[in-house]
């Protein structure tokens, strides 16, 4: 005899494109059983926009706006990896002024994206002051940027073999009051969400990934640190300033998403320790490099100075010839690391660019993160990941 | 009720008889009190929209809506027009009849137990000897348009939303009923307005605290409201039950939504907070509905200061915590209260 068997069907949802979690356009493809996750699986390309191969027709100078683009969320820290790649193949050497006033953005940078991490999280979990608080702070970098190169957002200003302009008059000041009231505000932070119960009930023990598996999935940044591997890129490969600053790199030590919070949160005021070491460090000079046949002359000069018209006309027509070559070079954004593969065959433009993107490391795990729980700690999980899909897409 | 003012009931009445004759009058009258008394309570719920976005606004360092009028004082009135003149969607596959009931259901109820609460002495629409229980009665019957919400949309979200919300405000419906026991227990009547001249004394708050507290979260949590909008978490599940709706009737939902959260405020002062009762004796030259007004608008002010603190809970957890902590307190409240009665007799 037969016996009579009834099978329940797993039900499926998409978890966006079009979806306030999604941050931006992830779709996921969610199996729930009930209301707990058996299937999670990614879906990308929704902001493909094709930056690789737009960079092969661009000149290597043109090709530093694309970078803003990409994880719109750390502007200046992708631009970092461009321009640090291109001098390296280049072969230029970046004076000291320069360095320090891009570790000094790339750190504000890291602030900017944490502070995003932070209030789209807590608004996620529910917590939607945080987001409102962590603009205040944004807002004030953004004014930053803003002063030093007109953009609020795409900067354009880290510039193979330097940056583009100096510090405008003031800003440092404006710059060192910022670094003495945020390690308050971010007390303020920690006052609303670190010891909030519901907060922790939310985040302890959700989305568990273990060193090895960190190890396994690719992971890098913050990621990577919350589950107990202190891998810094600015420590282990000193780039600019780096090796003249002081710092620690906090580690996690379950691998859950609240050890991600804390790493971030603690990264947050070690930013704030290098810039303030940087705005002590640095004596003024020059922020470019000061061969003019690789790097755009002064203004002044080029509205009198017939040499420099010329470098300047050939520069923004043809480009700057950059040796032939390829190679790999990876900074610590805030995401994790970024990294550019350039391969050169001489000429003014890029044969061909890989772009190696932490949050694509960092997405494929939420396949194995979300098994098991709920639909709602999916949330949670996009948010400790901390993905945008500029950079995943590219 | 001052002489005078009785005087012009008396004439009112004599009018109104000679007007319609004695049967239609009765009929007339209620019609004219249920208007006086669902005006104003209409009017709180516009108004508590600006003062939710005006105090939150300010907890979070923004000024909140200020365009419409000064302070935005007209902004509930724009938003209603707005969503008044806005398009009816109807979802293609929706079953027609259950979506457009689903907001009429969360609504009425939550305005026809306002019949049961007194303001003051006497300020009553019904003053029937089981107001408690009808408004248990009542409170629960909004999870239907929730649910019918949830599945006439026909939408997976929604559907999940609906399911959730069903499961919440049945469990803490429960802990919410058993809050009150103690409150009955002490008073030894179900009329409301027994209840606060039982707190004439001492205020109910005092010896059931810990009751007050599992009351006020039980409220927060029936009522749907942050940290457990689960229902209609717009993190997870969009905008849960609501996703489908536009317009009106997306509006029914909120103005059933907010009705409820007064409803629970003016409860909550009336069962533990001495209703009418001034704090002290030497204040009882304030009238006793303004009294009500301002404990009532204490409550809802956590209501807000709580959506702007805490993060969502998960549904697992907020289970967990009905049934597994709550109930057990109140239960035990309730055996200890009831020994309390036994020894010392009722307040």
């Amino acid at each position: 005899m037969e016996t009579q068997s009834t099978e329940f069907l797993n039900y499926t949802v998409n978890f966006g494109p079009q979806h306030p979690a999604a941050h931006g356009v992830l779709r996921l493809l969610l199996e729930l059983d009930g209301e707990v996750v058996e299937r999670a699986d990614p879906h990308i390309g929704f902001l493909h926009r094709g930056t690789e191969k737009l960079l092969e027709h661009k000149t290597y100078l043109q090709g530093v706006p694309y970078f803003d683009r990409l994880d719109y969320m750390s502007m200046m820290s992708e631009e970092h990896t461009w321009v640090l790649a291109v001098e390296k193949l280049a072969g230029m050497v970046v004076p000291e002024r320069a360095q320090y006033i891009r570790v000094i953005y790339a750190e504000l940078t890291r602030i900017l994206n944490h502070l995003l991490f932070l209030g789209a999280h807590g608004l996620d979990v529910g917590a939607m002051t945080m987001f409102i608080y962590c603009f205040r702070e944004r807002e004030r970098i953004m004014d930053m940027y803003e002063a030093v190169c007109g953009a609020r957002m795409h900067a354009a200003y880290f510039r193979p073999g330097g940056v583009a302009r100096d510090l405008p008059d003031g800003l440092e000041e404006k710059i060192q009051s910022f670094v003495n009231d945020f390690p308050s505000k971010i007390d303020e932070y920690e006052t609303l969400l670190t010891n909030n119960r519901i907060w922790k009930q939310r985040l302890v023990d959700i989305g568990v990934v273990s060193a090895a598996e960190a190890l396994d999935l690719g992971f890098a940044g913050p990621m990577l640190r919350g589950s107990g591997i202190a891998w810094d890129l600015r420590k282990a490969e000193p780039y600019d300033a780096y090796d003249r600053v002081d710092f620690d790199i906090p580690i996690g030590k379950n691998g859950d998403s609240y050890d991600r919070y804390l790493v971030r949160v603690e990264e947050l005021r070690q930013s704030n320790r290098i810039i303030e070491q940087c705005l002590q460090q640095m004596k003024p000079g020059p922020v470019k490099v000061e061969n003019f046949k690789s790097s755009v002359p002064y203004r002044q000069e080029m509205q009198q100075g017939m040499e420099s018209l010329i470098h300047h006309f050939k520069q923004f027509s043809e480009g700057v010839d950059v040796p032939p070559g390829e190679l790999y070079v990876a900074t610590e954004s805030p995401k994790g690391e970024f990294g550019v593969y350039i391969i050169s065959h001489g000429g003014s433009k890029p044969y061909r660019v890989k772009i190696r993107a932490a949050g694509f490391n960092h997405l494929q795990a939420i396949k194995t993160m979300a098994k098991g729980h709920m639909l709602t700690d999916v949330t949670t999980l996009v948010g400790t990941i901390d993905i945008v899909f500029g950079e995943i897409d590219r | 009720m001052p002489e005078n003012l009785k005087q012009l009931l008396v004439t009112i009445h004599g009018f109104g008889e000679g007007l319609l004759g004695p049967t239609l009058w009765v009929l007339a009258w209620t019609v004219i009190k249920i208007v006086i008394l669902l005006a104003p309570v209409l009017f709180m719920v516009t108004y508590i929209t600006l003062a939710e976005r005006k105090i939150i606004g300010f907890m979070q360092v923004r000024y909140g809506p200020n365009r419409v009028g000064i302070w935005g004082i007209l902004q509930p009135l724009a938003d209603a027009a707005k969503l008044i003149f806005k398009e009816l969607l109807l979802p293609e596959k929706a079953d027609r009849t259950v979506f457009f009931l689903a907001p009429a259901l969360t609504l009425v109820p939550a305005l026809i137990a306002w019949a049961v609460i007194p303001f003051a002495p006497g300020l009553v629409l019904a003053d029937i000897n089981i107001g408690i229980l009808y408004i248990l009665a009542v409170s629960s019957l909004g999870v239907y348009g929730i649910i019918m919400a949830g599945w006439g949309s026909n939408n997976r979200f929604s559907f999940l939303g609906g399911l959730r919300s069903a499961a919440q405000m049945v469990s803490y419906e429960v802990s919410m009923g058993f809050t009150l026991i103690p409150v009955v227990l002490l008073s030894g009547s179900l009329n409301l307005t027994d209840v606060v001249n039982a707190q004439k004394g001492m205020w109910f708050v005092i010896p059931l605290l810990p009751m007050f507290v599992v009351y006020f979260i039980s409220v927060v949590a029936e009522t749907n409201r942050a940290p457990f909008d689960l229902p209609e978490a717009e993190a997870e599940l969009v905008a849960g039950f609501i996703t489908e709706y536009s317009a009106m009737s997306s509006g029914l939902f909120f103005m059933g939504e907010y009705a409820n959260m007064i409803l629970v405020s003016f409860m909550g002062s009336i069962l533990f907070l001495g209703g009418w009762l001034p704090p002290l004796e030497i204040l009882s030259f304030i009238p006793g509905v303004i009294w009500l007004g301002i404990k009532a608008a204490f409550l809802l002010f956590v209501f807000l200061w709580i959506r702007a603190t805490f993060p969502r809970y998960r549904y697992d957890q907020l289970m967990r915590l009905g049934w597994k902590v709550f109930l057990p307190i109140s239960l035990l409240w309730i055996f200890v209260t009831g020994l309390g009665v036994l020894l010392f007799g009722k307040a």
